[in-house]
């Protein structure tokens, strides 16, 4: 198997956890345009991987290629490999609902069912496990618990979500994902719609939520990735420039493009 | 640091600039200071010697000034990488450049002190050491201004030779000492004055340090250049 790093700066990979996600010279095409240049990176597992880059820069393609959500898009597709615990998910036999429960993902916008707090959860639940109604309900506390929202909402969970502000739906979409014990969260700019507050409890979240899963993040705010992330990605027109610890990253980069883009002297 | 391209956000482009114009500035003053300090000293310049010491307020306060600014600088613009390394260099390489100057106007004191005595005494190798110094803060000012790891690399070098020359000042006013009890007043300041200037190169050896940080992201090995045998167990063994 080709070193995972073998065209990026980047520390022995020895020093770093077993990865849950490994990407082999995954190449992506929208049509004709090539928008992930060969990346090969690993996702540790139980870290959050922050990815960074310019818009355009293939960070979000990559999160969606991870739980094959391109797969709604005609004309899109993906080459190389993806290997979540031992298994090509880019392989034409995978089971893309089985998939999508062990990848999670939220979105740059929180995007609640207009239905009830406690069926937004339930309803992911029963589309992949029958539960007791006891069970059922043990689940949906569980995931607003560790998605830090229970006490906001114990007491309405028969209520809208659409009622619950920004930070908590975004906080239920979370519930939501975790309520179907994935191994890997995805994030995509999940606090760019969020006021300062709220994004901080996101990201608190994140830091506990680390703890039972695997999280990619993308975010366009840096000072985000230096607070979330165990390590940073920095992608550039379809490549993965480089990838370090999150210290290292923000205090000297290895790569004259990473220092420019983190320091905002591009272009 | 040899830069290609600028940021984005001039105003930060010029709170930098700034942070390195105040920098070269302070450093220039504390050059004048201990310049001045060395021809008080070697010329029994009183007059010079009380204008040093009457200096080193202006140091203090630019002191202040640049911490001040450089807090601002991190406060509002959160800087990263050689952004980051750059203002927090800053923040330590101006107590470094705040300490030289204490030593240089406690030169100028000390230069009153033995000028009220009314004897001379050969000066020679103070006079060599002090060219030494000055050209190793001269070089550690320009290294900063210029964010230039190579010169502070031999700024860093040549701290040896520095203390090589105090060790020889050291013995050389033991023997005065010893010869002649009534010369323990004026080389005991004359000690002190070479202690002050070997304290000023490795001020400076910290000053390079910082600015090899600055510039490259990487630090310089700890084992530094360390000559100053004086304050080994056997003053007179050293080699």
């Amino acid at each position: 198997m080709p070193d995972a790093t073998a065209n990026v700066k980047s520390e022995p990979a020895a020093a770093l956890a077993e990865p849950r996600v490994s990407i082999r010279n995954l190449d992506f095409f929208y049509g004709a345009t090539r928008a992930l240049k060969s990346v090969s990176i690993d996702f540790p597992d139980r870290q959050t991987m922050a990815m960074i880059g310019p818009s355009g820069c293939g960070k979000s393609t990559l999160l969606r290629v991870i739980n094959r959500m391109y797969d709604l898009y005609p004309g899109q597709r993906a080459e190389g490999e993806v290997i979540l615990d031992g298994e090509n998910i880019l392989a034409p036999g995978t089971d893309i609902n089985r998939l999508r429960r062990r990848v999670g993902m939220v979105f740059q916008k929180p995007t609640p069912f207009p239905k009830s707090i406690y069926e937004n959860i339930a309803f992911g639940v029963r589309l992949h496990e029958r539960l007791s109604r006891a069970a059922m309900d043990e689940r949906v506390e569980s995931a607003l618990h560790k998605a830090a929202l229970w006490s906001e909402v114990k007491d309405k969970l028969h209520a809208s979500a659409s009622a619950l502000s920004g930070g908590q739906q975004q906080r239920l979409c979370i519930a939501r994902s975790i309520a179907v014990r994935p191994q890997v969260l995805l994030l995509d700019e999940p606090t760019s719609a969020l006021d300062p507050i709220s994004t901080l409890r996101i990201e608190e979240l994140i830091a506990e939520l680390k703890q039972d899963f695997t999280i990619v993040i993308v975010t366009h705010n840096m000072q985000q990735a230096g607070r979330c992330a165990d390590r940073v990605a920095f992608f550039y027109l379809g490549e993965l420039v480089e990838v370090a610890d999150a210290t290292q990253m923000f205090t000297a980069p290895r790569e004259k493009r990473t220092q420019e883009y983190i320091t905002g002297r591009f272009g | 640091m040899p830069e290609d391209s600028k940021h984005i956000l001039s105003s930060f482009e010029a709170d930098l600039a700034r942070l390195r114009d105040m920098i070269a500035a302070m450093g220039g003053l504390v050059e004048t200071e201990l310049a001045d300090a060395v021809t008080a000293l070697l010329t029994h310049d009183s007059a010079i010697a009380a204008s040093v010491v009457e200096m080193d307020a202006k140091v203090d306060a630019d002191e202040r000034a640049i911490e001040q600014f450089a807090v601002r600088v991190l406060a509002l613009r959160q800087p990263v990488a050689d952004d980051l390394r750059q203002v927090v260099a800053a923040l330590k390489v101006t107590t470094d450049i705040e300490r030289i100057g204490d030593y240089a106007a406690n030169v100028a004191k000390r230069t009153l002190v033995l000028n009220q005595s009314g004897t001379t005494w050969p000066l020679a190798s103070l006079s060599q050491m002090s060219r030494l110094v000055q050209e190793s803060l001269k070089s550690t000012i320009d290294a900063i201004s210029e964010a230039d790891p190579v010169k502070a690399i031999s700024v860093w070098r040549a701290d040896q030779m520095i203390d090589d020359l105090y060790t020889t000042i050291f013995r050389e006013l033991i023997t005065y000492m010893m010869e002649d009890p009534r010369n323990i007043t004026a080389c005991t300041h004359l000690l002190f004055i070479a202690k002050n200037l070997e304290r000023i190169g490795d001020h400076a050896t910290n000053i390079a340090e910082l600015t090899y940080y600055a510039a490259t992201g990487q630090t310089l090995p700890d084992a530094r250049p360390k000559g100053d045998l004086s304050a080994s167990p056997a003053p007179g063994a050293a080699p």
